[in-house]
């Protein structure tokens, strides 16, 4: 079971890697979604087994929301601003990755440093969901657009999640579904935003908003 | 010195044109040919030996020099490899950074030699050897670095017979990262196609092949022959870590190396089919995805 749990927590800190990496906004989604239903494999392995109605809610509500869920809102939003499908980064690909990957040894002393947690956790579960949050960072703030932007605050959520799932296997099924549905507003309202900002400024480089000072 | 270790070099001497000939059989296969026979490649050499060789007036020694010294540093490269659970010809504490270099020695002769024609195709083809073999050489230091803590042992015959079933069951994640980098080295140094396309002549896609357009007769023998050993050493380094089979008796050991050998062979015709070339400004990329595998292995193995 933890030979399984570790597996899927390389198969996370693979897809951050690739979102730092890939090019394509619509490749981007594909790899969030995957990331979404590989989270809730997570929980279920953090579990250990013992199958209860509050994990299988969460395990269900997991994935269906992020892997399946935001996927759509978000390629509804790219439909309707009509984004083009590219990422625009203002920090190259090559640097981005490059970036990612110097973060993982990072994340690992970091959490080296801190107070271990649970036993029955997995060693791998902190430094991954410290990646994914670095990860998350990198790509709020090296992209131009605000789909990306979101993309990048979902990679972010999901570190904390990893990092929550560990943290409090006790904690009570209210503050879980409470957090995704937080999530799930989050990125509904940020769909409406981006849809609206395109109508109103013909493109989204949030770059430029900075300049409607007046 | 065990006689087993002399297996390696022997085979690899032998048999490296064949890998040639099952890769350009199967991309053959792919696109419903008949292919040509396997041997061909082995036919190519001997009617390249047989030919006389052609200076261009521009050249020095540096030109006439570099296939030779180039093969020759290819040949004691497969001499360090292990096969199985046998210590390799040449063994000693750090031999990975030996053969990392003498690799690396192979890319600087071939391209010395590209400089000396004075062709400005040539040299533009060195520049892109050079940058990206400049991104593939640490990921080779990665994995390698990744499989000496792995082995706990700083040569390459003790980190490759540390290699078992048993390390795939408890670092079996680490392993499968580290295999895919190599695969991804293994295809961008020997020029095959994510990367480059062998078969390519057209002057401003080539990377590897213009450097070599100047060499006729027993010159460009020895450049195909190292071509191909530089293949079956790279080979190899990826089958040591896929293949965990070490009984130690030679019977069981070679024939499931040769057969791994065999597979990386066709996978490579495979992808070679099956892919097209990434752009130039993609490579990078790449290359650096392979690396971040490595790392992620690297830090696995370390933690």
């Amino acid at each position: 079971m933890q030979a399984w749990t570790d597996l899927i927590l390389i198969a996370i800190v693979l897809t951050n890697l690739a979102l730092s990496g890939l090019g394509s906004l619509g490749t981007c989604i594909h790899v969030m979604a995957l990331q979404g239903v590989l989270l809730g494999l997570v929980t279920v392995g953090v579990q250990q087994g013992a199958v209860s109605l509050h994990g299988l809610v969460l395990v269900t509500g997991t994935v269906v929301i992020k892997g399946f869920v935001f996927p759509k809102l978000l390629r509804r939003a790219i439909r309707e601003a009509n984004i083009r499908q590219e990422v625009e980064p203002f920090v190259g690909f090559s640097s981005s990755l490059l970036i990612g990957t110097l973060s993982l040894p990072l994340a690992m002393w970091l959490s080296s440093r801190l107070p271990p947690i649970d036993p029955g956790v997995p060693s791998l579960l902190v430094p991954v969901s410290l990646h994914a949050i670095f990860v998350g960072l990198l790509l709020i703030v090296s992209r131009r657009k605000a789909v990306t932007q979101v993309l990048g605050y979902l990679a972010l959520e999901n570190g904390i999640f990893v990092f929550g799932v560990g943290l409090a296997r006790q904690a009570t099924l209210l503050v879980e579904m409470g957090i995704l549905l937080d999530v799930f507003v989050a990125v509904f309202v940020m769909g409406i935003a981006i849809f609206h900002i395109s109508r109103e400024f013909d493109h989204i480089d949030t770059d430029q908003l900075s300049l409607l000072k007046e | 010195m065990p006689i087993a270790g002399w297996c390696q070099p022997v085979l690899g001497l032998l048999a490296a044109p064949l890998l040639l000939g099952i890769i350009n059989r199967v991309k053959a296969l792919f696109a419903g040919r008949q292919g040509p026979p396997l041997i061909q490649p082995y036919r190519d050499l001997y009617k390249l030996l047989g030919k006389g060789a052609t200076y261009s007036k521009t050249t020095t020694l540096v030109f006439r020099l570099a296939p030779a010294a180039g093969l020759a540093c290819v040949v004691l490269a497969l001499t360090l490899l292990p096969l199985g659970a046998s210590r390799a010809v040449l063994a000693f504490p750090g031999d990975l950074v030996l053969l990392i270099y003498l690799l690396g020695l192979v890319r600087f002769l071939t391209v010395i030699g590209a400089l000396d024609t004075g062709s400005s195709f040539e040299g533009m083809g060195a520049s892109r050897e050079v940058q990206f073999s400049a991104l593939a050489e640490p990921v080779l230091l990665l994995v390698m670095a990744g499989l000496a803590r792995q082995g706990d042992s700083l040569s390459l015959s003790g980190i490759y017979p540390a290699v078992t079933a048993a390390t795939w069951m408890e670092a079996g994640p680490a392993l499968a990262l580290i295999a895919a980098a190599l695969l991804v080295v293994l295809l961008a140094e020997n020029s095959r196609i994510p990367v480059d396309d062998p078969n390519t002549h057209l002057e401003l896609t080539m990377i590897h092949e213009v450097m070599v357009l100047d060499y006729s007769g027993p010159d460009l023998a020895a450049i195909l022959y190292g071509a191909s050993l530089k293949l079956w050493v790279f080979g190899s380094l990826l089958v040591g870590v896929c293949v965990p089979v070490r009984t130690g008796w030679a019977i069981v050991d070679v024939p499931a190396f040769l057969a791994g050998m065999l597979v990386v062979a066709v996978l490579v015709g495979v992808v070679e089919s099956i892919m097209a070339r990434l752009r130039l400004l993609r490579v990078p990329q790449l290359l650096i995805g392979a690396g971040a595998m490595a790392m992620l292995a690297l830090v696995l193995v370390v933690r």
